[in-house]
């Protein structure tokens, strides 16, 4: 019999409130990194991704993912949440805990789909993440799925979270196509240079420490020597690897454009915090160093690639430092974990069932989102007309804009 | 009356500001403004390189009587004076009437100053 823990369900829920802090992160990189003309748009969009969450995970996500059912998916309890036992904390912090990394994976697709994107059809996009296609995923890994079962390691949720939204947010760019402006009659790509850096840059920094509940909270407990050991272990590989992969950007950057990015550093902190995710419980302090620089590399290589060469329009790159490092992160507990890991004799079983893990949420996601954009576009349209693009969705989407002078 | 419009870099704006009080001229008015040359200025945004030909500058319309003309003109190209390209032009005219809204004369008398 366990017995609820204070201390474990205040540290859960304290942990809760950096997670949501994770949304105004969110809101301000999307804003910053696009113009000023879709700002109030970009904001809407994530508020909606936070209220549609909170609802629809409560109404019936929580049951998807965390209900026992089968390997595949959850049980259908709708508006019932009762059937899910208290543990070291009452189910009701669970839920709350779980509400903010639903509506995390919701939110990364808003900055891929920023500034083209039809309001309307944006909210159908995100209903559908919150209720059917993060949940189920979630319950592969999470609720005792598939997955789980065969022991794939997603700590924080570098996959379930973060690799999940990221392929969503490409089906999401794909569909839509690049903005108006994005590349040139010969293709060359064009610089669309965000309104505030400033903003995109404080978001980071918010998303840092939100990272510090997203992670370490993760854990779902603090009482005890254990537990206490955990957490702290967690906060500092969370920190090392963002700043690993920080320095590795600005070098990387530094080296290639012959000046260091900041718009590209930003990132590539995030990329860091994305990719130790999966694994900052299980990989040692230069490991996450380690995997810090891959994903520094990975995510400026990346970033290039899908602009230069698939040309695919993603203003903020959440395809890169989710999607991308999601996967990186990923594979990096197989090869990292001092426990089981490739590089630590662990042999090649662990790396394979996270190639499998990772591979399956890909699929998925991106599966299911395609399919999502491609009907929305076919029934509702998903993307505004060219004037409303030229002219700012802030205008003629929502009436009122960001900034009045 | 002339007027004198002068574009002068925007790091050297106080300077030639100082200048021109010292030159009794009290009143003028200036805004940011946005010029393309042939100078052209590499630029980097999300590993995408792009450059941009616009040049930021400050520029100074002052409408004075006569005897103000040349030590304004002076004033400025003191101050603004760098020696590198860039440093900006000064263009004068002369101005038919000038006046005032207040009390409704006109002439250059309304430029004097009242102090």
């Amino acid at each position: 019999m366990i017995t609820i823990s204070g201390l474990d369900t205040v540290w859960v829920l304290l942990a809760s409130m950096l997670v949501f802090f994770m949304q105004p992160g969110f809101a301000l990189v999307e804003a910053g990194f696009t113009r000023s003309k879709n700002s109030a748009n970009i904001l809407m969009k994530n508020f909606v991704d936070f209220m549609v969450g909170t609802v629809l995970f409560w109404m019936l996500g929580f049951a998807l993912m965390h209900g026992s059912g089968n390997g595949f998916i959850g049980s259908w309890n709708l508006f019932d949440f009762s059937f899910y036992p208290d543990t070291n904390i009452p189910k009701e912090c669970f839920l709350i805990f779980q509400t903010m990394f639903c509506a995390t994976a919701a939110t990364i697709v808003s900055g891929a789909m920023a500034e083209r994107t039809k309001f309307s059809t944006y909210i159908v996009i995100s209903i559908i993440i919150s209720v059917l296609i993060y949940p189920i995923e979630g319950h592969w890994a999470w609720g005792g799925g598939w997955l789980s079962q065969m022991g794939f390691h997603d700590f924080a949720g570098s996959a379930v979270v973060h690799t999940c939204g990221g392929s969503i947010a490409l089906a999401g760019a794909m569909v839509l196509g690049p903005r108006i402006g994005k590349y040139a009659k010969n293709g060359r790509s064009l610089a669309i240079p965000g309104h505030n850096l400033a903003l995109g840059a404080l978001g980071v920094f918010i998303l840092w420490m939100g990272w510090f509940g997203f992670n370490p909270g993760s854990q779902l407990a603090a009482e005890g020597t254990v537990n206490a050991t955990a957490i702290s272990h967690v906060f500092c590989t969370t920190n090392m690897a963002a700043a690993t992969a920080g320095i590795t950007t600005l070098f990387f950057t530094w080296i290639l454009y012959g000046k260091p990015s900041l718009s590209l550093v930003c990132n590539g902190i995030l990329a860091g915090l994305v990719g130790i995710t999966a694994g900052c419980d299980l990989v040692s302090m230069p490991g996450a160093a380690i995997i810090g620089v891959f994903c520094g590399l990975a995510m400026t290589g990346s970033v290039t690639l899908f602009d230069h060469v698939f040309r695919i329009d993603d203003p903020v790159g959440a395809i890169s430092v989710h999607g991308v490092c999601g996967i990186l992160g990923t594979l990096g507990v197989g090869l990292f974990a001092t426990d089981g890991g490739l590089f630590y004799g662990g042999g090649f079983h662990f790396l394979g069932v996270q190639t499998l893990g990772v591979l399956a949420i890909i699929a998925w996601a991106f599966c299911l989102g395609w399919i999502t954009m491609k009907v929305l576009d076919k029934t509702m349209g998903i993307r505004v007309d060219p004037r409303i693009e030229e002219e700012g969705l802030d205008i003629y989407e929502h009436g009122e804009t960001a900034y009045n002078s | 009356m002339k007027k004198i419009e002068a574009i002068v870099r925007k790091t050297h704006f106080e300077e030639v500001k100082q200048a021109l009080f010292a030159a009794d001229i009290n009143w003028f008015s200036y805004s940011e403004v946005k010029a393309i040359g042939q100078d052209r200025q590499d630029r980097i945004y999300r590993g995408v390189m792009y450059s941009t030909d616009i040049i930021s500058r400050i520029e100074i319309t002052i409408i004075c009587r006569e005897q103000f003309v040349q030590p304004a003109i002076d004033a400025i190209l003191a101050a603004a004076h760098t020696g590198e390209v860039g440093d900006g032009r000064i263009f004068v005219s002369p101005v038919d009437d000038t006046w005032s809204i207040r009390t409704g004369e006109h002439g250059d008398t309304v430029l004097a100053n009242k102090k």
